[in-house]
């Protein structure tokens, strides 16, 4: 099964609900996915320096002494903000490289979910509003969001198998479905230089996507090319840092609802998970077709 | 008249006081404020009551109906009026994968164009919808009508029995077994009757619609093929 959430605010009006939105939004679709639940958040892109989402396996790592260790080794200064078991540590852009390679290599037991100038991801397993409250996603702000609520069939209850799952820059994919094709498609992203790291094939989309936009493509554009590419069940829901978008499969196998006002675009597996938002009673509500690409981009 | 407001009403607790009218109730008028998308609204009515829901529907709406005459206003989730069996179910908006799947009598109107599948194993009921329809609707459709004014997506009325299909606008393509049939004037006079029973009586023409059915090459016995078996 599995639930998606998604919003995309068009202006200034309800970035500071964004977070309490998208919390609400994930609890309804609880019955949809009670295993885990996670989300990305895009807050206001900093300039040249990104932020690193890091998470332990237990509350009360030590993120502080990590982010010292990390500090040492850069040029710079750090941020940290510990939520639960997840940090996001700011660093210069221009060291990101340096500083995903260290701490791969120096922290083994910390996961990096996610890299980005405005992009914080957070996933735990457990039903959607306690991992809401315990990141305190109500409280979050910004310009748009995707979450997922999720019930496995294709891999492990596991954090590691939750999703949004990010493969590259401020990307982050969501997905109700099951992908035929994935084994093959990992071999040969895997030719591109691409490793994906869990055995999950929602990963193996996300990573497609990113090595298709790696060469050039938008984000509309990768959507569209992985029509042809991807084989199975699927409905996306994508964020880019500046982009939002939405892909169903040919056969339209998993449920989508899409919403629009002047204020916002919301995206939920079902009507119900919209049904709490400002001002629903007057949006366009439509279920998106098989096999077409939505997209929106802010200027 | 009932008023229910699901906001501060349990689903349940409709269903049960919707189930429990008598043949001969008094009770004919309800309203169902806030619906905000819940699954299985007004299931398994029995009664000849007529039910107005305000807002949008989650799955199921309306299945099992009999007698009852159930309006939607707003859009509906999958599986409207799955298996109804008589009464008449109408949604304003647009309706989800499998509208009126395994209907076996009354009518479902859809103001709104209808998702995949619409009226999948059609069983009798009667089915017109205002705007398009997905792919593989009728699939399977053993009897009943289903009417389209707007367009139909791949593979209408594949593999199907004897329900008929009339299409106003564009087919995207036909299903294994589903061909084009002559429009002859008996025809038009069902399909006016059909428009009619939608509301749409003088509003749309029929002789602007297309038929389709079965091509019957499916569904029977060739001895050729009895060593397959």
């Amino acid at each position: 099964m599995c639930g998606i959430a998604g919003l995309f605010l068009k202006d200034e009006k309800h970035g500071k609900a964004l977070g309490s939105m998208l919390a609400e939004m994930l609890a309804v679709l609880s019955d949809r996915g009670p295993d885990s639940a996670g989300f990305a958040v895009y807050g206001k892109p900093l300039a040249g320096r990104v932020k690193l989402t890091l998470r332990a396996a237990e509350e009360g790592y030590d993120f502080e002494a990590l982010a010292g260790r990390l500090a040492a080794q850069l040029p710079g200064e750090i941020d940290l903000l510990t939520r639960a078991t997840h940090a996001v540590v700011t660093v210069p852009e221009a060291a990101r490289p340096q500083a995903e390679a260290w701490l791969r290599q120096a922290a083994p037991e910390v996961s990096l979910f996610a890299s980005g100038r405005a992009m914080e991801v957070y996933k735990e397993v457990g039903l959607p509003r306690a991992v809401s409250a315990r990141f305190d996603l109500p409280a979050m702000t910004g310009s748009h969001a995707v979450g997922h609520t999720r019930m496995a069939t294709e891999s492990a209850v596991t954090t590691a198998g939750a999703h949004p799952f990010s493969t590259g820059p401020d990307q982050c994919l969501v997905h109700n479905g099951s992908l035929s094709n994935h084994c093959a498609l990992r071999r040969s992203l895997a030719r591109e230089g691409f490793t994906v790291e869990t055995d999950n094939d929602s990963e193996v989309a996300a990573a497609y996507l990113t090595w298709q936009m790696g060469r050039g493509l938008n984000l509309g554009a990768a959507l569209k090319a992985a029509l042809q590419d991807l084989d199975g069940f699927y409905t996306f829901v994508v964020g880019t840092e500046r982009g939002f978008g939405v892909l169903r499969d040919p056969i339209a196998c998993k449920p989508a609802v899409l919403a629009e006002t002047d204020d916002y675009v919301a995206f939920g597996s079902e009507y119900r998970a919209l049904a709490g938002l400002p001002g629903i009673e007057a949006a366009r509500v439509w279920e998106p077709e098989p096999a077409t690409v939505y997209f929106w981009e802010r200027a | 008249m009932s008023l229910v407001d699901l906001a501060t009403t349990p689903l349940r607790e409709l269903n049960a006081a919707l189930h429990q009218l008598p043949p001969d109730t008094n009770n004919t008028q309800w309203t169902i404020r806030n619906p905000r998308g819940q699954h299985a609204i007004a299931v398994g009515i029995d009664a000849p009551i007529a039910v107005e829901i305000e807002g949008h529907v989650g799955y199921y709406c309306a299945g099992m109906n009999q007698q009852a005459s159930v309006t939607i206003r707003g859009n509906a989730g999958v599986g409207l009026a799955e298996n109804m069996m008589s009464g008449e179910v109408r949604v304003t908006g647009d309706a989800s994968q499998a509208a009126g799947a395994t209907a076996q009598g009354g009518t479902l109107v859809i103001g709104g164009n209808a998702s995949a599948r619409c009226g999948i194993s059609l069983k009798g009921a009667d089915i017109i919808v205002q705007g398009n329809v997905g792919h593989m609707s009728a699939f399977m459709a053993q009897a009943g009508n289903l009417v389209v004014l707007g367009d139909a997506g791949e593979a209408l009325g594949d593999s199907l029995y004897e329900a008929c299909l009339y299409v106003r606008g564009k087919v995207a393509s036909l299903g294994a077994d589903c061909i084009e049939k002559a429009m002859t004037e008996a025809h038009r006079a069902k399909l006016a009757a059909l428009l009619t029973k939608a509301g749409l009586n003088g509003a749309v023409d029929p002789a602007a619609f297309r038929r389709y059915g079965s091509a019957r090459r499916l569904y029977h016995f060739k001895v050729d093929n009895v060593s397959a078996y």
